[in-house]
């Protein structure tokens, strides 16, 4: 995916500088525009091999889907969308044409068949390029179809070939190459032995394929230890993987339950309106994207705070105006606040539709690093990750080391000698539920980038963030960050025996049970007010 | 207004509960003539007839007392014990499923497969043979042990782990949440043997009268209306016991009433069974009526739900919680008919209205607007609501 | 009915939805509408009532039906599948409609089936459904698993090369028989065993981290891997998104989608989703006549030009239609008249062709391909050569493959057993 984008930007570049077509491709182009989609493939492999202008600018604007033609003269333009205007420029001199319409244009159809041509050509033309990333991705991206001329092609460009990481991908290409074709049992083995240390699954594949069928016992057996070796990488990786996702998934229920861990913790509060406000924080991400189309790349940048704002206030007020008559009869604020929960609900549904809301998702936020062929991490997990330790330990310094904090601090162990300290309690409350809810917003601008904005979404977690908090022990942060991570974790790392329902079921018996033995949770609040 | 409010807040839970209480003979009354009436009129008078009750309404009505029915359920650990309950539609479903898989049988070789062993859903998932579980449940007897002994069970252990441990409050009622949550995804599993989303239906004949008849629907509705009445008074009865008494003062003051000397738990854990066996009953005589049974009634909304039916109905007084199931049942039925967006704004509005302002219910209104002049307002607040309760457990609901 | 409010004291009485029309009943023919506008299926749901009334309208303005007018009766189920049995039962009793367009989800035409079938009504089901059911009562104008599975799996077998197969799927019966099926039929064709993977996910599942790995790696060991997903609804954008994530795209592991339309696509991020496939028999992109004049006025009667069309609403359209030219042809609104001659109607499509409907209550139709475009709408890149003939029993399946539907006389039966010679399971 990250390619795909690095692709588009490289093209503005290049595109200024080519030169017009060629005699002989004039009519290739010219077919390209006819020509049924099935019938696609054998004029692109002749535009690949011909010469005269370069085809790069022509494979990319064809694999963004942005390569139309003009119905008239049938010459070939690209027509891209930037902040919801659609603009028209010639496809090779980059001139923009200004004289054109949605109606006088025709888009080049593409399908999947010629989107993986064009990648793998594109790669083959890349093999020179100038960044070494890009040649590495090139050179990877060759590995399933590796025919003569594109090893020789690798070959060639090997020669000059001067980055490190380059040489040994290159490397690895030509040792599978070689292991597939040479007919001398001494050379395959010299190809097998090449292979050792690398994670490719096309590698791998390889020399599964090579246990099975090489006549040459030598062969097999290194093929065999190579294969071992991998294996056991490959348990490595998968297990530091799971963690990555139970460590994804654990931030994710921590953000979603740390709200509902203030209220419930320091007031005795049960919100059942907690996911309301989640799913406020997410919408307000799709409306400030709706209102600055322009200002993907910061939006989150901007829906933080506002979301805060937001769902504090929905908080605050909550707490005025229904919260604060049920004072200390927690059961009937449960039954209260769950109604506010359907109000909610369907005021979004009214306002917004019950259809799921587009939220984009930042370029700098799609994506993942591979750090190698069999482990990479998925880029939105990773922020979130850390958004979600970042948030936790804001809340901690605000609990810890302000005012506030100190009179939350204060009213949670004991309402009644905080009060007659001074401590004016019912704004206190009222503060504390609107942080709460103020960072139940902040994680709908987080799950908004994960899964759908739609008037469910805070049905979504509500009950696991209150299986949370409940498990690490009312009132105690820190047991809500253990709770969140150690059900995340169990949670993935159960997945793969028993299937993804089962995982939750497993999870929930087990805290109900846990519940019975420890009812106060993981980490129970301590001192007098606890009893 | 205010003086009003204060007054029901004021007027202790004793007294609008013996009011409640000693309603239960006039109601069960009313019920039965209102039954009798309304199967007659379906049953003797012709169809053009005004008088007619179409069998449209009779299977509308039978499900409405079977909400009341759970609705009772809820009320006596809710109003009489203090349990708030957020889990007992899953009690409900699975004496549903009892009474499903007994219907189910009695479907043998009709299915569309004509497979007399298995029901259709196993046929179609290529099922050999007839899970363990199903075994027997063609015996309409082993069936309706089951309706009771499944919930029953269920609440037993749920409850005998919970209040030994001390469970308590929103504890409590958030653990039942994750019960019924656990069994929703459980039964939503096609591997669990109960059809999975599409649950039991396509039923044909139970006990051999056909379902489709009138008759049938008539007298099922009948059944319902007399276990109502039945389990309104033995409820009722149960609360004036020595048992009754006790689990009272466990709802007042729990530690009190151990501290006299009572086994707390053991009063909680036999109430929790009784009324989940009600429930169960309840789900029992629902399935046939509404000719369907799915994980659905598991979902946690629906369990909050009929807590909702209860604190509208007033909690506490029995008669309250069923005529708090059939009034929001009833609205629902109209309002989602006249404007189906605005349904959820108006249960919304109701939860929060009700628990702010009449914490007693209708029942409470209507002890209040009789007992004006007889009672002096006494304006007092309940104890807890002063007290510092500055932890979740300490409050009682 | 005042009258018996006051004998029970008790204001509880029939919930009827239209109070007004009693009246003018008897010169309208009445057109039922059962599908939810509130709760978890509204989403979809709602567009097809709006069809219906569309058509409803349009049918009107030509002069009704018979000399008479059509009235159409909502009512709504609230996506809670016991109350469509008993607003089934509403509209056949309380209304008494002339027939009933509705359901969307399994269950629900589950439920509301022994209402019909008791009170002999008449249903037009719009969706692509898991098949295994053919009732006397119902017409059945969404695909079968053999207009839509089992072509896409051929497409992508043939065209594309595919030699893995995941099949993903929600765990409810239309991904469990869809994929029990395509098991068997894949297995027929001669693949293995472990080149066959299954999993099943709970409704609503956002979290794809383990499962899209779980592809990933499936996908990487040599031979070219699909996913086959039937995967519903809210599910499917996070399990997309994971895909784009993981670098999985389109080219690499294409994902063929039974249950991703158009309606589901619109106002969605579309990035993840470029390049991957669904298999309809209709998409709002095919050029013809007919669509496009369907198009025009589906966005006239919604006031909004940004509305999408999408396959159940053709499927609604379709069963419309021949409902008219049967109740034309048979002269009234009988049931049993209708019936007999729904069987062997043919009226256009929205994509050029025709459809038929068969004795087994199932259409004939085309089967389209289409993969995702940027702008929410598909591209068609494969078609079916001609018609296929919708299949009420699969021939994959060991249970149903001696069975077959066929309405028409001497058999007359949904469940009939070729081997045995038997009918099972009617009850009329």
């Amino acid at each position: 995916m990250a390619i795909g984008g690095f692709l588009f930007s490289l093209l503005v570049s290049t595109s200024t500088l080519a030169e017009p077509p060629s005699t002989a491709q004039q009519p290739l182009l010219m077919q390209l525009t006819e020509v049924k989609l099935s019938k696609a493939l054998p004029v692109l492999q002749q535009l690949e091999t011909s010469t005269g202008a370069d085809m790069m600018v022509l494979f990319k604007t064809m694999l963004a889907g942005k390569l139309y033609y003009v119905k008239e003269d049938r010459s070939l333009i690209v027509v891209s969308k930037e902040a919801g205007e659609t603009r028209y420029s010639d496809l090779f001199s980059a001139e923009p044409r200004h004289d054109l319409s949605k109606k006088q244009v025709k888009k080049i159809k593409v399908n999947n068949k010629l989107r993986g041509y064009l990648r793998e050509s594109i790669a083959r033309m890349q093999l020179h390029h100038t960044d070494p990333e890009v040649r590495v991705e090139a050179v990877r991206s060759l590995f399933s179809d590796l025919d003569k001329p594109t090893i020789e092609l690798i070959r060639t460009a090997r020669l000059d070939e001067q980055s490190r990481s380059v040489q040994a991908v290159m490397d690895v290409a030509l040792a599978l190459y070689r292991v597939k074709h040479a007919e001398d049992a001494t050379e395959r083995l010299e190809g097998v032995n090449a292979l050792q240390g690398s994670l490719e699954p096309e590698v791998r594949n390889q020399l599964t394929l090579l246990v099975a069928n090489d006549p040459a016992r030598s062969v097999r057996k290194a093929a065999q230890k190579g294969l071992d070796k991998i294996a056991q990488q490959a348990e490595m990786y998968g297990f530091i993987n799971q963690l990555f996702f139970g460590l994804s998934l654990g931030s994710v229920l921590l953000l979603a339950a740390i709200g509902l861990a203030i209220t419930f913790g320091v007031m005795g509060v049960i919100n059942m309106a907690h996911g309301e406000m989640i799913m406020l924080g997410a919408y307000t991400t799709y409306v400030v994207q709706l209102l600055l189309p322009e200002m993907i790349e910061y939006s989150l940048w901007i829906s933080v705070p506002l979301a805060f704002l937001v769902s504090g206030l929905a908080g605050v007020l909550l707490e005025r105006l229904v919260i604060r008559h049920l004072h200390g009869r927690p059961l009937e604020t449960l039954l209260a606040t769950f109604g506010i929960s359907l109000i909610l609900q369907q005021l979004v549904r009214t306002v917004f539709s019950p259809l799921n809301r587009q939220v984009a998702t930042p370029e700098w936020m799609s994506g993942s690093i591979e750090i190698n062929p069999l482990l990479s991490l998925t880029l939105n997990r990773l922020y979130i990750i850390a958004f979600a330790l970042l948030v936790f330990m804001l809340l901690l310094l605000v609990l810890k080391k302000t005012s506030l904090g100190l009179n939350v601090r204060a009213v949670s162990q004991n309402r009644n000698m905080a009060k007659a300290m001074g401590i004016r309690t019912d704004r206190v409350d009222a503060m504390t539920f609107g942080l709460g809810s103020g960072i139940a917003g902040i994680a709908g601008v987080a799950l908004s980038q994960l899964t759908n904005v739609g008037p469910n979404l805070g049905q979504a977690y509500i009950i696991d963030s209150f299986m949370v908090v409940v498990f690490g022990g009312v009132g105690n942060l820190w047991g809500t960050l253990v709770a969140a991570f150690t059900l995340g974790i169990a949670n993935k790392f159960l997945e793969p025996v028993t299937g993804a329902v089962l995982a939750s079921i497993l999870v929930l018996v087990f805290i109900i049970l846990f519940i019975q033995k420890r009812p106060k949770g993981l980490f129970p609040q301590k001192g007098r007010a606890a009893e | 207004m205010s003086t009003l409010l204060q007054n029901v807040f004021g007027n202790a839970k004793g007294f609008a509960r013996l009011n409640g209480e000693s309603k239960v003979a006039p109601f069960v009354v009313l019920l039965l003539v209102v039954t009798v009436l309304a199967s007659a009129c379906n049953l003797l008078l012709p169809q053009d007839s005004i008088f007619y009750v179409s069998t449209y309404t009779i299977t509308l009505l039978g499900k409405y007392l079977c909400y009341a029915m759970l609705a009772l359920a809820v009320d006596v650990i809710w109003g009489f014990c203090g349990i708030l309950s957020l889990g007992h539609g899953a009690f409900f479903a699975l004496g549903g499923y009892a009474m499903g898989m007994y219907l189910m049988r009695q479907i043998g070789d009709r299915g569309v497969y004509g497979n007399p062993e298995l029901p259709d859903f196993m046929v179609f998932l290529s099922w050999n043979e007839l899970p363990w579980f199903w075994q027997g449940m063609d015996q309409f007897w082993l069936a309706m042990l089951m309706v009771l002994l499944v919930p029953g069970l269920l609440a037993y252990v749920f409850g005998w782990l919970a209040f030994r441990s001390r469970v308590t409050g929103v504890y409590l009622s958030i653990m039942t949440q994750a019960l019924t949550y656990a069994l929703l995804l459980s039964f939503f599993r096609n591997e669990m043997g109960f059809g999975g989303n599409n649950g039991l239906t396509d039923f044909k004949d139970i006990l051999g009268f056909d379902l489709q008849s009138d008759n049938t629907r008539v007298t099922l509705f009948i059944i319902t209306a007399l276990m109502l009445s039945g389990l309104l008074v033995l409820s009722k009865k149960i609360m004036q016991t020595r048992f009754g008494k006790v689990v009272v003062a466990i709802r007042d003051g729990e530690s009190r009433a151990r501290f006299i000397g009572y086994r707390t738990e053991n009063y909680k854990v036999w109430l929790f069974v009784y009324s989940a066996m009600i429930a169960g009953i309840a789900g029992a005589l629902y399935v046939p009526q509404v000719g369907i049974i799915n994980p659905g009634e598991f979902s946690p909304i629906n369990s909050i739900e009929i807590v909702i039916w209860v604190a509208v109905g007033g909690r506490g007084t029995l008669v309250g919680a069923v005529i708090g199931a059939i009034l929001v049942n009833y609205a629902k039925t109209k309002f989602t008919a006249i404007m189906p967006d605005g349904w959820l704004f108006a249960l919304g509005a109701m939860f929060v209205l009700v628990t702010l302002y009449l914490p007693k219910g209708l029942m409470g209104l209507w002890s209040q607007f009789k007992g004006e002049q007889a009672v002096a307002p006494t304006p007092v607040n309940p104890p807890n609501e002063t007290s510092a309760s500055h932890n979740p457990e300490e409050g009682r609901a | 009915m005042k009258i018996k409010h006051l004998v029970t004291g008790i204001a509880l009485s029939m919930g009827a939805t239209v109070f007004s029309v009693s009246a003018i009943a008897a010169d309208t023919i009445k057109v039922g509408v059962l599908h939810s506008l509130s709760g978890t299926m509204a989403i979809s749901e709602t567009t097809l009532k709006d069809t219906v009334l569309m058509m409803v309208e349009e049918q009107n303005k030509k002069g009704g039906l018979l000399g008479k007018k059509l009235e159409a009766v909502v009512v709504d189920p609230a996506s809670n599948w016991p109350l469509f049995a008993e607003k089934g039962r509403e509209l056949l009793t309380q209304e008494k409609v002339d027939v009933i367009f509705g359901s969307w989800t399994s269950v629900s035409r589950k439920s509301v089936l022994p209402v019909l079938e008791e009170l002999n009504g008449l249903m037009f089901y719009p969706v692509q459904y898991e098949g295994e059911e053919s009732s006397k009562n119902v017409f059945y104008t969404g695909a079968a698993p053999n207009q839509q599975a089992i072509p896409a799996v051929n497409y992508l077998k043939d065209d594309l090369g595919v030699e893995r197969w995941v099949l993903a799927g929600t765990d409810y019966v239309y991904p469990r028989t869809t994929n029990k099926i395509l098991e068997a039929y894949l297995k027929a064709n001669g693949v293995a065993e472990e080149d066959i993977m299954i999993n099943y996910t709970p409704f609503g599942h956002s979290d794809w981290q383990s499962i899209v790995s779980d592809i990933k790696k499936f996908g990487s060991e040599g031979k070219k891997t699909a996913v086959v997903s039937t995967i519903n609804g809210d599910a499917n954008i996070p399990f997309y998104k994971e895909l784009g994530n993981q670098g999985i795209s389109a080219e690499d592991i294409p994902v063929v989608a039974f249950s991703v339309g158009e309606e589901e696509l619109s106002g969605l991020d579309t990035k993840p989703l470029v390049g991957h496939l669904a298999a309809w028999n209709y998409f709002q992109s095919v050029e013809s006549d007919a669509n496009t004049d369907f198009i025009a006025k589906w966005k006239a009667f919604t006031g909004n030009p940004k509305r999408v069309t999408n396959d159940p609403m053709e499927a609604t359209y379709i069963g419309f239609k021949m409902w008219t030219q049967a109740v034309e042809k048979a002269g009234t609104t009988d049931v049993d008249s209708v019936e007999q001659a729904m069987i062997g109607q043919e009226t256009e499509n929205l994509t050029g062709g025709m459809a038929y409907m068969n004795k087994n209550h199932h259409l004939s139709k085309p089967v389209l391909i289409g993969e995702i475009q940027e702008d929410g709408q598909f591209e068609v890149v494969w078609e079916t050569e001609g018609l296929v003939a919708g299949d009420a029993w699969s021939d994959f399946l060991p249970g149903s493959k001696d069975l077959m539907a066929d309405w028409t006389a001497p058999i007359s039966c949904g469940n009939y057993n070729v081997v045995t010679k038997t009918c099972s399971g009617q009850t009329y």
